[in-house]
């Protein structure tokens, strides 16, 4: 028992960390749906991984790779908006993904790549795991500063030397790397929940952007928590277990926000 | 030191496109050590564009725009949209600035905009008027030698705006830095500025301010000078400030206006 869950939760935490930091900037960015859209072309990324058996990590930095890129060049073309831009990649990757997945001749398990299967992860996915979130959380730390100011003026940081073209393509590639490592625990459907809700549910209750940073880990933390508990206690699927319990941290944040009657 | 009459920046025969529309044409002028250059103009005239251009925001379709090399250039946005998902507050918003300001200078300049109250109060809670005056002690804290304000006024009360200029006029005057403004009333900047850039896509005339305000082309772009704006100028010079007494000031302006008038 204790073999399965161990890695499971120590997994779980793992990105739990990292999603604090970058989902708050997804948040502030207003970057959720495109982070839905980059994990949903994962499932393309993933089955091409696996039919032309190479490391699915690579199959999908090089498919989110090619999303972002696909999106910047349709926006410049300036006929649609982004969302819309954003509906027609995101659904049309997760699409041709289960295609692919299906004329193949892999057996795989569906819904572990749609929902996640946090009990499949092991000892050595754990190296992957805090190696990912670790670099995360360094990277984001060295350009703290640059990426609030792009976030939050991006002309004035442009007009104060800041590269920003530079710093939305380390943005970019982050969460491409987060959603690879956490695709496997979370799956493609759910992995976007995890690093927004938490941040929104952070939201009420800080003052800066560092407190916001840390309370939302902190509550990804406790959702794994309670979500993997849950689903051992009563038998339902971890992956929607931990975004429920989000769903229930963030409910809770809006209310006593609201109870103490100050909005910062 | 930079000699007086050091150009900090210069336009020289500056046009811009957008797509075949013609944004700028012919935009020559130069902001000199100093000095208050103000760009006025109806809206679509183009003053933003020509702000972003000063920036290196936007390169010029023809001609040149040239800046002093090593001239820090500070720059305060029309309008900064502080999103309220961003938890944030003046404090933390001023020490983002790099390298990070002393603990020391951010108090003296926040006191020199008459923001120093605002210091731990959150970002999303102010005034138009208290957002501007934050805006502009960041701009400040980088200590530039030319200061490019895009309608610093805009959201602000009338009260707010007056007090806002004099702080522009007030800047210059004890930084000795130069400042490149954007506005839309001749009337309300005319006390604070050097030189007046009258601008309709090109340049309708320029000069100081009390000329232009006489300036047949600048009648034809604005009209005759409007009673109300001259009464809000005449009555900058007449009082001093009594929060008390504001709704008799006002009462008063219009009188002033129409006396003016005839």
């Amino acid at each position: 028992m204790l073999d399965l869950l161990l890695p499971a939760m120590l997994g779980g935490l793992g990105i739990a960390l990292a999603v604090g930091p970058l989902g708050s900037f997804i948040v502030w960015r207003k970057m959720a749906f495109f982070g839905d859209t980059l994990a949903h072309a994962a499932l393309t990324g993933v089955a091409l991984a696996l039919i032309m058996e190479i490391p699915t990590g690579f199959g999908i930095t090089f498919i989110c790779s090619l999303i972002a890129l696909g999106l910047l060049y349709l926006t410049r073309l300036n006929y649609f908006s982004t969302d819309t831009l954003l509906g027609i990649l995101s659904h049309s990757a997760l699409a041709i993904g289960i295609i692919i997945l299906s004329l193949s001749n892999i057996k795989v398990n569906m819904m572990s790549f749609l929902f996640g299967d946090i009990l499949s992860i092991g000892f050595k996915d754990l190296y992957w795991i805090f190696g990912c979130s670790i670099l995360t959380i360094i990277v984001l730390s060295i350009f703290w500063k640059k990426l609030l100011a792009v976030t939050l003026y991006e002309e004035l940081a442009k007009v104060e030397g800041i590269n920003t073209k530079m710093v939305d393509l380390i943005f970019v590639g982050l969460i491409a790397l987060v959603t690879a490592v956490g695709i496997k625990m979370m799956g493609v459907l759910l992995i976007t929940a995890l690093l927004v809700i938490p941040a929104a549910a952070a939201r009420p209750v800080s003052k800066t952007p560092g407190e916001m940073v840390l309370f939302s880990s902190l509550i990804a933390c406790i959702a794994v928590l309670i979500g993997l508990s849950g689903s051992v206690l009563i038998d339902i699927p971890v992956g929607p277990a931990i975004v429920a319990s989000t769903t229930v941290l963030f409910i809770l944040t809006q209310t006593s926000g609201k109870l103490s009657r100050t909005r910062i | 030191m930079m000699k007086q009459s050091t150009a900090l920046l210069t336009f020289a025969d500056v046009g811009f496109h957008k797509r075949e529309r013609i944004i700028l044409k012919d935009i020559s002028f130069s902001v000199k050590k100093g000095e208050i250059l103000t760009i006025i103009g109806p809206n679509g005239a183009g003053k933003s564009t020509i702000a972003k251009l000063a920036l290196n925001l936007l390169t010029p379709t023809t001609g040149t725009v040239t800046r002093l090399p090593g001239c820090k250039i500070g720059y305060v946005p029309q309008k900064l949209f502080f999103d309220h998902t961003i938890p944030m507050t003046v404090s933390y918003f001023i020490n983002l600035i790099h390298p990070k300001p002393t603990k020391e200078s951010i108090q003296d300049t926040l006191a020199e905009v008459r923001a120093d109250y605002l210091l731990d109060q959150s970002i999303h809670r102010l005034s138009g008027g208290e957002l501007q005056r934050v805006l502009l002690a960041r701009a400040l804290l980088m200590e530039p030698d030319l200061m490019v304000l895009d309608e610093p006024a805009q959201g602000v009360d009338i009260i707010g705006q007056q007090e806002l200029y004099r702080l522009i006029r007030q800047i210059k005057e004890q930084r000795g830095c130069s400042i490149l403004m954007v506005s839309h009333d001749l009337h309300l900047v005319m006390a604070s500025t050097d030189t007046v850039l009258c601008v309709n896509q090109h340049i309708c005339c320029s000069g100081h301010p009390d000329k232009i305000g006489k300036d047949p082309a600048f009648f034809s772009l604005f009209g005759e000078p409007a009673s109300e704006e001259l009464a809000i100028y005449a009555h900058h010079h007449d009082h001093s400030h009594n929060p008390s007494s504001e709704q008799n000031c006002s009462a008063h302006t219009c009188n002033t206006g129409q006396n003016d008038k005839g």
